[in-house]
Order: structure tokens, then C-alpha cells, then sequence
């Protein structure tokens, strides 16, 4: 089945949209106007923002497997890809905005907060997990590790998934709802991965069976 | 003859903005600026116009204030929302008149007070106090109010009160965030006898000239300024003085975090964060975190003796 031409463009705009309209609302703040959807503390705001994005889009990535396996519409793979290197994007982005506002890029700084503070260390290794992978998202990439080898190393975006949610998770204050939910659909996805393929014996078998090699 | 030697944070007569001077701000300000010597920012800040009757006796030097459009609109009150901007969405249902404040316990004279007639009453102070709270941002906020001092005197408490307990009303119409389990409610709070006795203990009832509004915890509200801002409890309903040290809701819900005292100290940091450092609502760059928030001279001898590492 072919893919229909709309499903990348609608989910690439409809995802970066939140970071563009940041974006131009820092410059709207910067050039002397007020900005009140950007909060008294624009920098907080802007941070937790792109790092509540990292989450949704990223768990969005790991949706595309799950909802394929259960769907049988395979069309969506094709945006497993650019799911993944926008949540990447929005990773980069926080983690960026972070060193420069917070730590104004002091390495010792960042060294010290990694050692110290526990939702820190799992905020890095969420990012550190994420660079390799989307480092070699391309086709060449593929072909270089071998399929199996660049599977089992894809497979670190659940690592990269679960840091983030405890990251987030660590951080609030109080008894909050946001972060478990996060954790929660984090938990369902990867258990739909694990359910006994009850579907398999049905009708939709070879199917599914043929498009494996390209769902993990 | 009355001889009364001024503490170094009281404010000198002749640094008192006259009054007549404070009621025509805005005029001052607009000439100002139509005279070039403002920049446009400043206009847009601008607060409403002043309401209460109030006389400036305390002001933290070197300040500027935060304006009324941040201070109002970036909230923790998580009795209306765990967001920053819920509490100015949500607090609209809050009815803050007519209000009861119930001061009971170990008194000799247990008073329960309308508001709106202690607001009328009471001798009305505006004082300048940084807020710094305890997840690394500040403020300058000028409150209205009056020492607490003022309702312990008259409440007389007994030798055996060695403590104040406040709470919070709770009531999930009014307050929607109560209905979520974020924090055990009502929100309580509480104070040391001689920490609530201190002349920079405020019992606040407005800002800026202003009643409070409701996110701000109208129509009273607690203001200590060398304690992170969870302490200065909101839209009070009771105060009862007590012989032990009363629950406090921010250390019930994570003791290992949130001590009773919390005093802001840069060198103690939250297990999860640094306070060495604080944000100022609008600047970008953070700033140093002073200990007792820079009120120190006044308060420090108040925990003489005590190893505020441990009893943070």
C-alpha cells in the first residue's frame, strides 16, 4: 500500500509547529513586545516546554511500531523516521536552550549537576542514547551496520524513552499527574510489543510477517 | 521620654515616599515618560491605580519592583492548578468576601475576624520584600498588611502557645486544584512562636496598593520573607496557636525535602536542585541566592545555635 502524500507533511507541520510558534515568540519578547503566553519566566517556560515536546514526540515514534502491529496499516512506517528525528530535534533543542540560559555553557557546571543531581543523569542519558541513533538514521547507516546490528541498536530508543519519562517524572513537585501519564503510555507501548501475537493466527499473518524485518 | 533605637532594616523617615507622591505616581510616571526620561516598557508595566491607604515602612534597597502583570500572573497556589498561569485562570470562583479568620488554640481571647472589617481597621503598611521561591526564581513584591505581631497581641497567647498553625480553606468548588491529590489539603502551615512575633512577619492583605487578588491568596495571606514562598500560606481561614511543632504540608508531602523552617539558604541544597542561585522574574541571567534572602541582619539570631543544615 502506498503511503498517502499527505501523512508526513501533516505530521512534520503539525509536530514542529509548537517549537516555530516559540520560536516566534522569543523574538517578539526580544524585540520589546509582551509576550504572555511565554510566562513571567520565559526561560522555565521554554524549557519545560520543549522538554514536555521531547516526551510526545518521541513517545509518537514508539507509537508507529504498536499502532502498525495493531492496525495492519503499514503506510504509517514510513514516518517512523522523521518521528524520531523530530523528537530528536526537540531533545537537542531543550537540552541546548538548557546549557545556555542555565549553565551558560560551563562544562564543570554540567559535570557537577550530571554527578549531583540524579533527574540530570537520566535527562543525559535519554540525549546521549538518542545522538547515535540519530546519527545514523539514514539508508547508507543501515547498509554500513547491517540490518540486525542497526536494529539492535535502534533498540536504545527505549532507553532514551524511559530516561526521559523518569527525568520528567524526578522534577515536579508534589503528587503530579502529567509525568505518569507519560510513563504510563511509555509502559503500554512497549507491552504491545510483548503481547503474545494473538493476531498472527488470523487472516492478517503473512502480512504481518512480511513487514517485520522493517518494523523494529 | 520614649527612646527608640531604630533596627538597621527599618526604613528612615526622610527615605518614605511622601504620600501625596505615592498617590500620584501614575501622573508622575506619565510625565515622565512623555518626557523622554522613560523608557516604553515601563508605561506598559504600569500597575492600576492604588486603592488601600497605605504608609511605605519597609523597603528592601536596590530593588526594582516586579510589575503587577508578572506578580499576578505566575502563581504556585496548587489549590487552582500545578500551572503557573492556572491560578489567574482559575481562582475566579474563589469568594473572598465575606471572610472569617478564626484565631484560636492556647489564647486568652479567641477572636474570629471578618476581613473585611480588620482591612479597615488595621493600620495599613506597604513594605517591599524580595520573594524567592523555592524552585530558584524571585521576586520584588511592595505588600500591604500589617505584623502578625498586631493579631497575636490581640489574641494574647499563653505562656504554653510555642507555636502558630495556619491553614488554608478547603473547598474544591472553589478551589479546583483541590480536587486533584497533589498535596494533602487543606494546605497547612506553621511558624515558631518567636519567628511569627518578628516585625518582618506579615500578615498581608494586599500588593501594590491593591487587595489581593484571589491568586495572590486573597483575602489574607502570610508573607515571611527569609523563608521560601511555600511558607507564606494563602487565603487563610484559622490560625491556632499550639504547644508542638504543627504539620506542615510541603514537608508532609516530602520530608527529606521540605523542612519546617526553610529558611532560604544558598549553601543547603534542595536534594534536587541548587539554591546557591535564583532567577529574578524578569531577567534572564540568574543571580546569587542570599542567605535568609538578604534579610539576615534582622532574623539570623533567631536560629542561634541551631546547625541549619540539619534542621533545614
Amino acid at each position: 500500500m502506498a503511503p498517502p502524500v499527505w501523512l508526513k507533511p501533516v505530521l512534520f507541520v503539525g509536530l514542529l509547529a509548537p517549537m516555530a510558534i516559540l520560536g516566534i515568540e522569543w523574538v517578539r519578547l526580544l524585540s520589546g513586545a509582551a509576550v504572555p503566553a511565554l510566562t513571567a519566566d520565559p526561560v522555565a517556560h521554554t524549557t519545560r516546554e520543549l522538554g514536555e515536546w521531547s516526551l510526545r514526540t518521541l513517545l509518537a515514534a514508539l507509537a508507529v511500531t504498536p499502532l502498525v502491529r495493531l492496525s495492519g496499516w503499514t503506510p504509517l512506517l514510513t514516518a517512523r523516521r522523521m518521528l524520531g528525528l523530530i523528537a530528536f530535534t526537540y531533545v537537542l533543542v531543550h537540552w541546548t536552550f538548557w546549557m545556555t540560559l542555565d549553565l551558560e555553557w560551563s562544562m564543570t557546571q554540567l559535570a557537577k549537576e550530571v554527578v549531583k543531581r540524579r533527574y540530570i543523569l537520566f535527562g543525559m542519558t535519554g540525549f546521549l542514547c538518542l545522538l547515535p541513533l540519530a546519527a545514523t538514521s539514514t539508508r547508507g547507516w543501515i547498509k554500513r551496520l547491517g540490518a540486525r546490528n542497526w536494529q539492535k541498536l535502534h533498540r536504545l530508543v527505549y532507553l532514551a524513552g524511559a530516561a526521559g519519562c523518569i527525568h520528567y517524572a524526578m522534577l515536579v513537585k508534589g503528587n503530579q499527574i502529567a509525568p505518569k501519564i507519560y510513563l504510563a503510555i511509555l509502559t503500554l507501548l512497549l507491552a504491545i510489543r510483548y503481547l503474545p501475537p494473538r493476531k498472527r493466527k488470523h487472516a492478517t499473518v503473512p502480512k504481518l510477517q512480511a513487514a517485520e524485518p522493517t518494523i523494529h | 521620654m520614649l527612646i527608640r533605637s531604630r533596627q538597621d532594616w527599618e526604613i528612615h523617615e526622610n527615605d518614605v515616599t511622601p504620600e501625596d507622591s505615592y498617590f500620584r505616581r501614575r501622573e508622575i510616571l506619565a510625565g515622565m515618560a512623555a518626557a523622554g526620561l522613560l523608557p516604553s516598557a515601563a508605561q506598559a508595566q504600569d500597575a492600576p491605580a492604588p486603592v488601600l491607604k497605605t504608609r511605605r515602612t519597609f523597603t528592601t534597597p536596590d530593588e526594582a519592583l516586579t510589575s503587577y502583570q508578572d506578580i499576578t500572573h505566575y502563581n504556585n497556589f496548587y489549590e487552582f492548578g500545578t500551572d503557573k498561569l492556572d491560578p489567574s485562570r482559575n481562582a475566579g470562583r474563589l469568594v473572598t468576601s465575606p471572610w472569617t479568620l478564626k484565631v484560636t488554640g492556647l489564647v486568652k481571647r479567641p477572636q474570629t475576624y471578618d476581613v473585611d472589617r480588620l482591612l479597615r481597621q488595621l493600620p495599613l503598611e506597604e513594605r517591599i520584600y524580595r520573594l524567592r521561591c523555592v524552585e530558584a526564581w524571585s521576586m520584588v513584591i511592595p505588600w500591604v498588611g500589617v505584623s502578625l505581631s498586631h493579631i497575636i497581641n490581640h489574641v494574647e497567647p499563653l505562656g504554653s502557645a510555642k507555636y502558630v498553625a495556619f491553614r488554608t480553606l478547603h473547598d474544591p468548588r472553589q478551589m479546583p486544584g483541590q480536587r486533584s491529590d497533589v498535596l494533602d489539603w487543606p494546605y497547612v502551615e506553621g511558624l515558631r512562636m518567636d519567628e511569627a512575633r518578628h516585625p518582618l512577619t506579615l500578615l498581608s492583605v494586599g500588593l501594590y496598593g491593591r487587595p489581593l487578588l484571589p491568586q495572590n491568596g486573597a483575602p489574607i495571606r502570610l508573607v515571611v520573607p527569609w523563608k521560601y514562598g511555600f511558607k507564606s500560606i494563602k487565603s487563610i481561614v484559622e490560625m491556632r496557636f499550639v504547644e508542638k511543632q504543627p504539620p506542615t504540608s510541603w514537608n508532609l508531602s516530602a520530608p527529606n525535602e521540605y523542612g519546617f523552617y526553610s529558611n532560604v539558604n544558598p549553601s543547603v541544597d534542595h536534594p534536587r536542585w541548587s539554591q546557591a542561585t535564583e532567577r529574578r522574574i524578569g531577567e534572564y541571567r540568574k543571580r546569587d541566592t542570599l542567605p535568609f534572602n538578604g534579610y539576615g541582619s534582622a532574623v539570623a539570631s533567631l536560629y542561634a545555635g541551631m546547625d541549619l543544615k540539619k534542621q533545614f
